[in-house]
């Protein structure tokens, strides 16, 4: 952290910590780890989620999640263009994190900004996914049958180290567009906009316990949410191939979804559009009697 | 005042129906049947041969080939070959037309395949008859128009087959299953290599002949016969670019296991525990209808069985005594006689399953009432049976029994039926009887299962997306939505 050596005022550091069921608590087990520079400085101590950490975002999620995926996709849409709206007006301070962790200006703007852009393009998605892909299905006997998505649940978004903020912002805006409630384990190496990013969330008229915001060690938490029977789904960019492996494999315990995206789909040149969104839905097929 | 009379119906024994049975001779059975494998039946490489039996009389129906891993390996290469050689090059519309080919040959045939697969499954001829075979033949006949339309499919998306899909069908509707596996993957433009369940093979080898009657290119559709390590060969060949699961959930977590890390598609469609939710304004003679069809349809081997009975307390007593009547007029028996609602239980295996949770719901607490319907000397039978007073932690509510076998439980409110009906690991269907249209939506609306029924159970269309939420799997089959399953889709991009 920068020291005065002159008349200069004293920076007042922040604390970055967790964003769980809308409050942001330190992690309950005390732990810390380093974000520096590349020339080595200490930019902060973040906060090194542990497994209990983790089911308690899961207790909150639940809690929020009936709520969240009743609201109509109007109100949804609203809301993540809210979180567009707040991130432009905290954009400079994220260019900067992402900057004090080595990434070029010109590139963390344009981050910075793709993410933005994310979150009107699915914005607009909010009340427009569910009518591409209803059907009324024209079955042979004398029912009304019709097909509709429906969101899955609590998704836990494994965002990639790099591009920390727009990789974030790309998994987890289809998810909350789609009604889903999310448990978001951010980038490890460049961890300070997306823990910052929290504060934005806070303020944008997301309801507490819908986005829960991990830091810390991926080797860990991987394991503990893969493994967690009231986890629904998961959406991941740029896996390893053994993390890859391990968290399908972990899925199989309730079937789990788990939906892996290579690391060019959440690049700024890359628009991944209305897959995602779909890719976290259920699809609801219900048969009604006509007569009278 | 007459005392009322207590209702007796004992159809069996009360009177009589005359035996209506159809000839096991029009099955028209070979004695054995080899794998078929690049438009030909082919000898399997190791030589062996297993029996395929009838559950109604243990009389062995004929010997089946087992395929092991190389005659797998054989298969996926035909189908390979296929797919790269003639399928993929083919134009989409005669793709389409060779589909629509195989609909009217099974329509032509349906009558010695129906009566298959009542022999060789059990059950009734009634059914097989009017429900599995008109299915099956729609199946083909619905995807086949698919095959040149896929553009329309996905808005704003391209598609492309994904190339050899892996299939693997369970023995409760061996021909409809195979129906389902096949005629999606091959409107697509996917080659096929399908393992049909061990204890019923024949209707998926009477198949093969009606595929090449068909003239269906060689190796486009390969059907291998075996058990469990048939199928774990399909599921581990590198070459197979999809696998196709439906069955328990046990094997279906096990196939999501080892393919993890890979870059297979899956699709899985698995157990259920389908609660039928009963409310006091429902028509009850039509809701006891619909609980009756979505148990002991097909003996209860059924995924999305309506295999637990959740009705509002205030009407159970009416419910329930109206159930048991009604369950006294089901004929248990012959499969091929058109009078028999309930057939025989497929395998001994199942029955054992079945008997084995008729126990242990009793050593939980739960009153079991049986019809005393008369059951035949020789096969594999079970009669309709309830379990009253059952509770939302008992194995039998919360287990899928996959028999004749229902748990009633009550509830008083409108979300303790949602509750209840939600509290399982499964999410395959669901029943809603009501006859206010607003609860209707409201309750359909929060069952988390991937088919809802209201005022009706068990109605199965090609149109109609079908398939699981939770641990009762993932994907869909049938519809638009069905496609998806085996095709590439991915973003068009365009004006942003």
């Amino acid at each position: 952290m920068s020291r005065n050596t002159s008349d200069k005022r004293l920076m007042v550091a922040k604390t970055y910590k967790l964003y769980i069921g809308g409050k942001f608590p330190r992690t309950e087990s005390g732990r810390t780890f380093e974000a520096r520079s590349p020339s080595g400085e200490l930019l902060a101590n973040l906060c090194r989620a542990s497994r209990k950490d983790l089911r308690e975002a899961v207790v909150v999620a639940r809690k929020a999640f009936s709520d969240w995926s009743s609201r109509s996709g109007y109100n949804r849409g609203q809301i993540l263009y809210r979180i567009a709206e707040m991130m432009e007006g905290r954009a400079e301070q994220m260019v900067n994190e992402i900057c004090s962790q080595g990434v070029p200006a010109t590139k963390s703007r344009k981050e910075v900004e793709t993410a933005i852009e994310r979150f009107v393009h699915y914005a607009g998605w909010a009340d427009k996914y569910a009518q591409v892909h209803s059907s009324v299905n024209p079955v042979t006997s004398s029912h009304f049958n019709f097909s509709v998505p429906e969101a899955m649940g609590i998704v836990g978004i494994v965002a990639p180290n790099e591009p920390s903020i727009l990789g974030l912002s790309t998994l987890l805006a289809p998810a909350l567009a789609g009604g889903n409630v999310t448990i978001a384990l951010v980038s490890e190496t460049h961890p300070l906009a997306p823990a910052t990013f929290a504060e934005i969330l806070h303020s944008s008229d997301v309801p507490s316990g819908v986005v829960n915001i991990l830091t810390g060690f991926r080797k860990e938490l991987l394991h503990d949410l893969s493994t967690h029977m009231d986890v629904n789904a998961i959406l991941a960019a740029d896996l390893s191939p053994k993390e890859r492996k391990l968290t399908e494999e972990n899925s199989a315990l309730n079937l789990k979804r788990v939906v892996h995206l290579p690391s060019k789909a959440v690049s700024a040149t890359n628009h991944p559009g209305l897959s995602p969104i779909l890719s976290l839905q259920e699809t609801k097929t219900t048969w009604h009697p006509i007569g009278t | 005042m007459a005392k009322k009379q207590k209702n007796n119906l004992k159809f069996d024994t009360d009177w009589q129906y005359d035996p209506a049975p159809e000839s096991p001779e029009l099955a028209k059975l070979n004695d054995s049947y080899d794998l078929f494998i690049d438009g030909k039946f082919v000898k399997p490489t190791g030589g062996k041969y297993f029996d395929t039996t009838s559950p109604s009389s243990h009389k062995t129906l004929a010997k089946v080939a087992e395929a092991d891993k190389r005659d797998v390996a054989k298969a996926v290469t035909a189908a390979r070959k296929a797919y790269e050689g003639t399928w993929s090059r083919l134009r989409p519309s005669e793709r389409g037309k060779y589909l629509f080919r195989i609909a009217r040959v099974i329509q032509e045939r349906s009558r010695e395949l129906a009566v298959t697969e009542s022999l060789d499954g059990g059950k009734p001829i009634r059914e097989s008859r009017d429900i599995d075979l008109p299915l099956v033949a729609s199946h083909f006949f619905y995807h086949a128009g698919w095959a040149d339309k896929l553009s329309y499919a996905f808005a704003g998306r391209k598609v492309s087959p994904l190339g050899v899909a892996g299939q693997i069908i369970p023995w409760n509707f061996p021909l409809l299953m195979a129906a389902w596996k096949i005629a999606p993957a091959l409107a697509t433009g996917n080659t096929v290599v399908i393992k049909p369940a061990e204890s019923t093979p024949l209707t998926s080898l009477k198949l093969a002949e009606i595929i090449q009657e068909a003239d269906l290119p060689p190796g486009v559709v390969n059907i291998v016969t075996g058990a469990g390590s048939t199928g774990e060969a399909i599921v581990r060949h590198p070459d197979v670019d999809k696998i196709a699961f439906t069955g328990s959930t046990e094997v279906g977590k096990l196939i999501r296991k080892t393919l993890a890390g890979t870059d297979k598609r899956l699709t899985l469609e698995l157990g259920g525990k389908a609660a039928n939710i009963v409310f006091e304004d429902a028509a009850l003679d039509q809701a006891v209808e619909g609980i009756v069809n979505g148990i002991f349809f097909n003996q209860g081997h059924v995924c999305c069985a309506g295999s637990r009975l959740l009705v509002q307390e205030s009407i159970a007593e009416t419910l329930v005594r109206k159930l048991k009547d009604r369950m006294g007029t089901l004929v248990v028996g012959d499969p091929l006689d058109k009078n028999t609602d309930i057939g025989a239980i497929n395998s001994k295996e199942q029955l054992k399953k079945i008997q084995g949770y008729l126990k242990v719901g009793q050593r939980e607490g739960a009153e079991i009432f049986q019809t005393s319907c008369s059951l035949p000397k020789r096969g594999n039978w079970c009669p309709p049976t309830l379990f009253l007073n059952a509770s939302q932690s008992h194995r039998i509510s919360q287990e899928e029994i996959f028999g004749p076998v229902l748990a009633v439980q009550t509830f008083r409110t409108v979300d303790e039926a949602i509750d209840k009906a939600n509290n399982t690991p499964f999410g395959l269907s669901g029943g809603v009887w009501t006859d206010k249209g607003a609860k209707a939506f409201h309750v359909s609306e929060r069952i988390k299962a991937g088919v809802v029924w209201t005022n009706t159970f068990n109605k199965f269309d090609p149109a109609s997306p079908f398939g699981g939420y939770k641990e009762s799997g993932f994907g869909r089959e049938g519809g638009r939505h069905g496609l998806e399953a085996y095709l590439n889709v991915i973003e068009a991009g365009g004006n942003r």
